[in-house]
């Protein structure tokens, strides 16, 4: 019941905060972070209650299977194992993270904009969480419209442009899933005579080879995009240099993780024979990805679009691991889309901060700022070098481990893509350079970090040490997801 | 014929009463109110009499089953809707306004029985009876330009569409030799080979020419546009859904009775036609600034999808059009309900630039529109989404790959118009000064029906079970 209460108070939680907005916008900002926040405390809690002690039993720690609509076999089902957990804990810590960065950005429709942000955390909690296909569909279309609205109301000059290209590319590759899925239940059905979309029914589906691949493909196509991987990446660059630091922090980094889980929960699972096929492909874009998103990252001028380079780049590492085709590197993706969101988000919220200070993305037109605003450059650099994955954060530990798997499978690859967090040094280190040393070309006097930015940003360095430096409870909690897939985590 | 016949009949006895009723009392007492209140009570009348009127077949012409009986709901459903629609608009406008509604139940009335028949004499009947009152409802604004060019346009189209209708329908008499459905399904069963059904298929195709002009299929879809703009808001409404809802209803049953889909060129074609309509509506209404066309082209798109279902003419595809025919009536309302609560006295609120900022200034209104455009679009948490998702399931199960293919596509395309849409209803006021004044609070019953067509439109795509459940009862007898 409890996983019901986490959407269901986030859905409520919205609409509530919509219409108060008109009293006054704090009570809408309070309610939309009194609704995350009490998620956050009940997962807390559900995994202290279920994970704490190291020895949970098999099966799914929270399970709820509700008929829903029948005539079709679709069923409100809801799981969490430790992928999801750690997934959604994820989730709404970023979330937290993101209703308290924007406190006092937004000014227009205050609660249209905590409505819009609680229902595409609903969504993506939706997509974490369901076992049944269709329920799972839903909710990854459903996060699409509110972060339309994110983009197009509250973004910056080219927002509409940015917002539509958003939508069409996600759309288009969901109703390729769409059209996938329909054609894996009906595969069932022929097989087994039953209409389902219950995952653990449609796992062992038997499938001809060349429908395996095309199904495969449908689902692959939506998962790319809104990952995104190498050549579908261009939207996320649009978006990002138009939405607002908390809008990009939901976007590439939590938006991305979702992409990252439905392979590993879907399509490893679902399609092994496809994806051990194709897998050489994915590897070879992921490469290519790791290094083009390093080279174009250090000619960016426009700091927003260089971080979502940076996303792309790590994202590559997460393909990798995925692909890599071992369970070191699969562990070794976990981390990265855990690392990779609390960092690049960290790196999107500071740029916010700049931008509000200074009221530019131009890396040229910055420079200088360490004289002003010390604490602040420091936070930067902070997360800069946890994103070329210096050892002691978080994604070193994800980026380490990717390595060695890949090197087991292909050492080829993985000296290319070692290459690649070698440039990463580039783009990070000139980021830092441009930005806060330099001359002061502007003659910035600026404030320094509020205490509302430095708490924020405080937590989320302390959990990328904590990562960094004793990552072992996510794997212990990832690990007892191995009894829900054995082939994969071995 | 007797009493029970009589009693099955009542739904379009009531209708038609009303009608004689109505111009009874405009003989009286002309009075817009009262004109406005016996129609309105005469649809209910109807409306409530389908949920528990005994099934039953009402000489060769009829069949009054679970399956009209459903559709007829759903009609005078709509009706009651464009008659509250009509009334705010009417009264801010010049000239005599009871006679509308006289128009209005005639025109009910031959969608109504083309829902029920089963007959070529009665399909000819319904259509001449719908397309008659219509002429009228579409130039009723007869001293601005645009509905009289509109009406005239409608009149030559829906005239030559007739003939393709009559020549058809005389084709297959001179083949078959009886006007009912079930003996041309006879006839095509008793001939397996189907050599000697070239008549029988060419007749079939005229008909299927004449419909096609009706429901706006894509080669005969050129009408649409202009008549959409010119007339009338809530006459737009009234033609996009209860004329069109007729015409599908007749479709499928046509189609499921005769066992038509046994051949294969005729599925060639409307394949053909398919594909066209939904890559013509969705690429036309890219180029269009002003959301009456837009919501014409949508409209032709939104056929060319239900003409998928049809095509597929299982028992999912019947389900699946069915449904998508419910969503598609209350979206396609919900829409046109905003553009006439919009409508000032002077013209119709139809260009894009009447609705910049609109959720600055109504948002309930532009949230209203917003849900239906989403769902239009098949956004999920609306019945738009579910409806969609039953025609590419309807598709994936008989395997019409290249159908849903170009659905999903010509869908993606469609998104962009709609969102052009959804995005100028939330662009900013350009500045303080130039904000326009807050919009006159006009026709408060409007905007309460729109509130729970919204409410229908997210239960639908919530829970959809009883609904299905409804439908599946309404076509268990046709399957």
């Amino acid at each position: 019941m409890i996983l019901v209460w986490l959407l269901a108070i986030l859905i409520a939680g919205g609409i509530v905060a919509w219409p108060l907005a008109r009293l006054h916008p704090l009570l809408s900002r309070s309610i939309a972070l009194l609704a995350v926040a009490l998620d956050l405390v009940l997962v807390l809690f559900l995994a202290a209650r279920d994970f704490g002690d190291g020895n949970a039993g098999t099966g799914w720690h929270e399970e709820l299977d509700w008929n829903w609509i029948p005539q079709f076999g679709i069923h409100f089902h809801l799981g969490l194992d430790g992928l999801s957990l750690l997934l959604v804990l994820l989730t709404l810590f970023l979330a937290v993270v993101a209703v308290v960065a924007s406190w006092n950005d937004i000014a227009t429709a205050v609660g249209f904009y905590h409505f819009n942000l609680l229902l595409i955390v609903a969504g993506i909690l939706g997509v974490l969480l369901s076992l049944d296909l269709f329920l799972f569909y839903f909710s990854w279309e459903l996060m699409l419209v509110p972060m339309y609205f994110l983009i197009s109301i509250w973004g910056r000059e080219r927002r509409v442009y940015a917002a539509i290209k958003f939508f069409l590319f996600t759309q288009l590759s969901g109703l390729l899933m769409l059209i996938a899925l329909l054609a894996l239940y009906f595969a069932h059905h022929q097989t087994t005579g039953i209409y389902t979309f219950e995952y653990q029914d449609l796992l062992g589906t038997q499938l001809g080879p060349q429908a395996e691949m095309w199904i495969m493909l449908g689902f692959l196509a939506a998962f790319a995009v809104k990952l995104p991987i190498f050549p579908f990446h261009s939207w996320l660059l649009d978006a990002c240099s138009e939405a607002s630091a908390a809008t990009n922090l939901i976007l590439a980094s939590l938006m991305a993780a979702t992409a990252a889980y439905a392979m590993i929960r879907f399509l490893l699972p679902l399609f092994p024979d496809a994806v051990h096929a194709i897998s050489p492909i994915m590897i070879v874009l992921a490469v290519i990805g790791i290094l083009y998103s390093a080279i174009l990252a250090f000619s960016q001028t426009n700091l927003m679009r260089l971080i979502a380079y940076a996303s792309i780049g790590h994202l590559g590492f997460v393909m990798l691991g995925i692909f890599a085709g071992n369970s070191l590197a699969l562990r070794g993706a976990v981390m990265t889309i855990i690392a990779h969101a609390i960092s690049i988000g960290a790196l999107f919220l500071v740029a916010g901060s700049i931008e509000k200070r200074v009221h530019s993305r131009e890396i040229e037109s910055i420079g200088g700022l360490w004289d002003t605003v010390p604490r602040l450059s420091g936070v930067a650099l902070f997360f800069a070098l946890a994103a070329l994955g210096l050892p002691g954060l978080g994604d070193f530990i994800g980026e380490f481990l990717i390595l060695i798997g890949t090197y087991q499978a292909h050492i080829a690859v993985a000296a290319v893509a070692a290459c690649g967090v070698l440039a990463a040094t580039f783009y990070a280190l000139r980021f830092v350079q441009c930005a806060f040393q330099g001359p002061n070309h502007g003659s910035w006097q600026l404030p320094d970090l509020a205490p509302r930015e430095a708490l924020i940003l405080g937590v989320l360095m302390v959990v990328l040490l904590w990562l960094g430096l004793y990552p072992q409870p996510v794997f212990e909690t990832l690990g007892q997801a191995a009894n829900h897939a054995p082939a994969l985590w071995r | 014929m007797n009493c029970i016949h009589l009693i099955s009949l009542l739904p379009l006895l009531l209708v038609a009463g009303t009608s004689v009723l109505v111009l009874l009392a405009i003989a009286v007492c002309r009075n817009h109110a009262v004109a406005f209140a016996l129609t309105l009570a005469g649809l209910t009348a109807a409306l409530c009499s389908t949920f528990f009127l005994p099934s039953n077949q009402v000489t060769q012409l009829l069949l009054m089953d679970r399956y009209a009986f459903f559709f007829m709901g759903l009609l005078t459903a709509a009706s009651v809707f464009v008659a509250l629609c009509s009334y705010s608009y009417l009264a801010a406008r010049e000239g005599n306004k009871e006679e509308f509604y006289v128009l209005l139940l005639v025109a009910t009335l031959g969608a109504m029985v083309l829902t029920a028949s089963i007959h070529f004499a009665s399909l000819f009947l319904g259509i001449e009876i719908l397309s008659v009152a219509l002429y009228g409802l579409i130039a009723y604004l007869r001293d601005r330009p645009l509905p009289l060019e509109a009406g005239i346009k409608y009149l030559i189209l829906a005239g030559s569409s007739s003939a393709f209708l009559a020549f058809g329908i005389a084709l297959i008499y001179a083949d078959v030799g009886a006007l009912d459905f079930l003996a041309v399904a006879q006839r095509i069963a008793a001939d397996q080979s189907g050599v000697s059904l070239e008549l029988l298929l060419a007749g079939t195709v005229l008909i299927l020419t004449g419909i096609g002009f009706k429901l706006a299929l894509a080669p005969f879809h050129m009408w649409t546009p202009d008549v959409y703009e010119g007339a009338p808001a809530p006459v737009t409404a009234f033609v996009a859904t209860v004329s069109k809802g007729g015409m599908y209803a007749l479709l499928l049953r046509f189609f499921s009775l005769s066992g038509a889909d046994r051949f294969p060129r005729l599925l060639l074609v409307l394949s053909i036609i398919a594909i066209a309509s939904m890559l013509a509506g969705n690429l036309l209404a890219l180029f269009s600034t002003n959301v009456k066309r837009i919501l014409a082209y949508s409209s032709i798109a939104h056929m060319g999808y239900l003409l998928v279902a049809v095509e597929v003419s299982s028992r999912l595809g019947i389900t699946a059009a069915a449904f998508y025919l419910v969503a598609y009536f209350i979206m396609i309302l919900g829409a046109f309900g905003v553009v006439t609560v919009l409508s000032s006295g002077e013209r119709d609120a139809d260009r894009l630039e009447d609705y910049r900022g609109l959720f600055w200034r109504r948002s309930g209104l532009a949230l209203v529109f917003t849900a239906m455009l989403l769902s239009l679009a098949g956004i999920p948490l609306t019945a738009g989404f579910l409806a969609k998702f039953y025609i590419v399931a309807a598709g994936a199960d008989s395997q019409a790959w290249l159908l849903i293919l170009v659905l999903v596509v010509s869908s993606t395309i469609g998104l962009f118009y709609y969102l052009r849409v959804v995005t100028t209803l939330f662009q900013q006021p350009i500045s303080e000064d130039q904000s326009p004044e807050p919009l006159p609070r006009r026709a408060p019953a409007i905007s309460l029906v729109l509130a729970v067509l919204t409410v229908f439109l997210v239960w639908f795509g919530v829970f959809p079970s009883p609904l299905l459940r409804l439908i599946q009862s309404a076509i268990g007898n046709i399957f």
